[in-house]
């Protein structure tokens, strides 16, 4: 079960969004992540799902796959929807006891429920065609010019690297612990939160042990490998940008003034709902 | 010159309590002496615990001596400055192939090392496909190495330590973890790199059947080099060998039970063909 969460991994297939520069894509994600939240109507969703659709078609993802990057935020999702649907004042549209659901609950639960879906698929997607090495790289050539207000931009970049390829591991770990404290035993699914919450530290107090001497043994490979910072240091793949890439900017900018377009004009519209 | 160069080499283990005064001392090493030529194959053998692992981590100048010197192609691994140099002309192995492999993808791995040496960016690629043909694991070069048997990913390592073109490379005990067919897949790739680029191996291991084709076998317990010899000198002592918590190949022990109950074999048989010839030779 725990395998299923998709979040963060890498997508291994030869599509034209696989061979952009990762810049471009951090780029890419951020001004879709900004897009999303500009509009309140749901022309601006049309537009949205419009471009989503295209790249991850342009992706060569399969779709079930990236949808199921969905399921490890199911519970924040019913939560916002949840809160927004029974908890935004406006006109009633039904009521069943003290539960009141409103137009603009309604509206609002669906719009953030749509918000957190898109947001999780954009990035998500960023993650299928992008190889941590190369996510790290473009955060490290973009946020270079913090070094130089001693912002250690190269440690951060290697360790953000490092723990995206110990997700796996450390999620197979802990399925591999959960199952022998289950041999023996332990039980994860049953009584209160508290009771569950408890469960967890048997589970808990071995995976950080591993986790530890997971490290110690990866900082003495990677020295022994003369790995000493980002000093002298050179690249098997540097960042260059391509032809495509300006094709990508200037496709992401089309529909980033798309989208202010319509969230400009959309009141002017009749409303969908 | 030597590769390697050991010299009277202790290494202490000091546990301190949370004021820093000394708990307790643990001589992990303790007066070892050891020369390995270039291009030589040497395995390190011992049970658990006798001190061969700590020995492998100062040929690497991970761990520095108490006491004695360690040299690798004649630099101190105790000056400080030598560290890098000794690092990448004698590269390291370790025993768990998921903690040494630190990134996604299996080119970029391998890549690993050549980046930190400054190695520009076409040597690097030509570096990673010349190290993954050696060990066999080109096609596999944009994998993850998540989906890889520990075979492979041992192979893997291996190839990113070649990648930084080292004169010799350590093992330590690479195949610990792995099934037996992985097992024979890295030593036998680690014979192939031995003859072909001549790289002198340092093989830290417990499974004799590894130490076979090995030039020198040094046999450890606790701390001290207690044997040491050719495979077959070594592995006609089997009862010492059974002293120091170590097991004997099947024919071997097989062969040296025969011989005690008075069969007329030659000490020492290290294989199967080696055995049935010698049963031959008695039945005439």
């Amino acid at each position: 079960m725990i395998r299923d969460i998709t979040i963060g991994q890498y997508y291994p297939v030869d599509s034209i969004l696989h061979h952009l520069d990762p810049r471009v894509k951090l780029n890419g994600t951020l001004l879709f992540i900004i897009s999303i939240f500009l509009f309140d109507t749901f022309y601006g969703y049309i537009a949205v799902t419009l471009f989503l659709l295209s790249i991850i078609k342009m992706s060569k993802v399969p779709f079930k796959f990236i949808v199921k990057g969905l399921k490890a935020i199911i519970i924040i999702l019913l939560f916002t929807v949840f809160f927004n649907l029974f908890l935004t004042r406006g006109d009633i549209l039904v009521q069943v006891g003290f539960l009141k659901i409103s137009k603009q609950g309604l509206h609002s639960a669906l719009f953030m429920g749509l918000r957190l879906i898109f947001l999780i698929l954009g990035s998500s997607l960023m993650t299928f065609t992008t190889t941590p090495n190369q996510l790290t790289d473009g955060l490290e050539k973009l946020l270079w010019p913090l070094s130089y207000i001693k912002v250690p931009v190269h440690e951060i970049a290697m360790m953000m690297s490092i723990a995206l390829r110990f997700i796996p591991i450390l999620l197979e770990e802990t399925d591999k612990i959960m199952k022998a404290q289950m041999a023996r035993g332990a039980d994860f699914e049953s009584g209160g939160i508290i009771k569950r919450a408890k469960g967890l530290i048997p589970l808990l107090v071995p995976l950080f042990v591993s986790a530890f001497r997971r490290a110690n043994d990866l900082a003495m490979a990677m020295e022994a490998r003369c790995y000493r910072g980002g000093k002298g240091r050179t690249k098997m793949k540097p960042l260059h940008y391509k032809g495509r890439d300006g094709l990508a900017y200037v496709f992401l900018l089309v529909y980033f003034a798309l989208v202010i377009v319509i969230s400009i004009f959309e009141n002017r519209l009749p409303t969908l709902l | 010159m030597d590769m390697v160069k050991i010299k009277d080499l202790a290494f202490e283990y000091i546990r301190r309590d949370e004021e820093g005064n000394v708990e307790s001392i643990n001589r992990a090493i303790d007066g070892v002496n050891l020369d390995v030529k270039k291009g030589d194959f040497i395995a390190v053998l011992g049970a658990n615990g006798s001190g061969k692992s700590t020995l492998a981590k100062h040929i690497n100048a991970i761990l520095y001596p108490t006491e004695g010197t360690v040299w690798v192609s004649g630099l101190k691994t105790s000056d400080e400055e030598n560290i890098w140099e000794i690092r990448e002309s004698a590269g390291m192995v370790f025993q768990n192939p998921d903690n040494q492999i630190i990134a996604t993808v299996v080119e970029e791995d391998v890549g690993f090392g050549p980046e930190n040496l400054g190695v520009p960016t076409e040597e690097i690629w030509q570096r990673v496909e010349d190290s993954l043909r050696a060990v066999d694991m080109l096609e596999y070069r944009s994998h993850s190495p998540n989906k890889l048997s520990g075979g492979q990913k041992q192979r893997i390592a291996i190839a990113g330590i070649m990648a930084m073109k080292p004169q010799c490379i350590v093992l330590d005990e690479p195949t610990a973890m792995l099934d037996p067919d992985g097992r024979k897949d890295v030593i036998s790739t680690v014979h192939k790199l031995n003859q072909q680029d001549n790289i002198t191996v340092i093989l830290i291991t417990h499974h004799m059947d590894e130490v076979i084709d090995a030039d020198k076998v040094f046999v450890m317990e606790k701390g001290q080099v207690v044997m040491e010899g050719t495979p077959r000198e070594i592995f006609s002592k089997v009862d010492e060998l059974k002293r120091y918590r170590l097991d004997v190949p099947q024919v071997t022990e097989l062969a040296y039970e025969l011989r005690k109950k008075g069969l007329d074999i030659p000490e020492g048989i290290l294989s199967v063909e080696e055995l049935v010839q010698a049963l031959d030779k008695i039945r005439g």
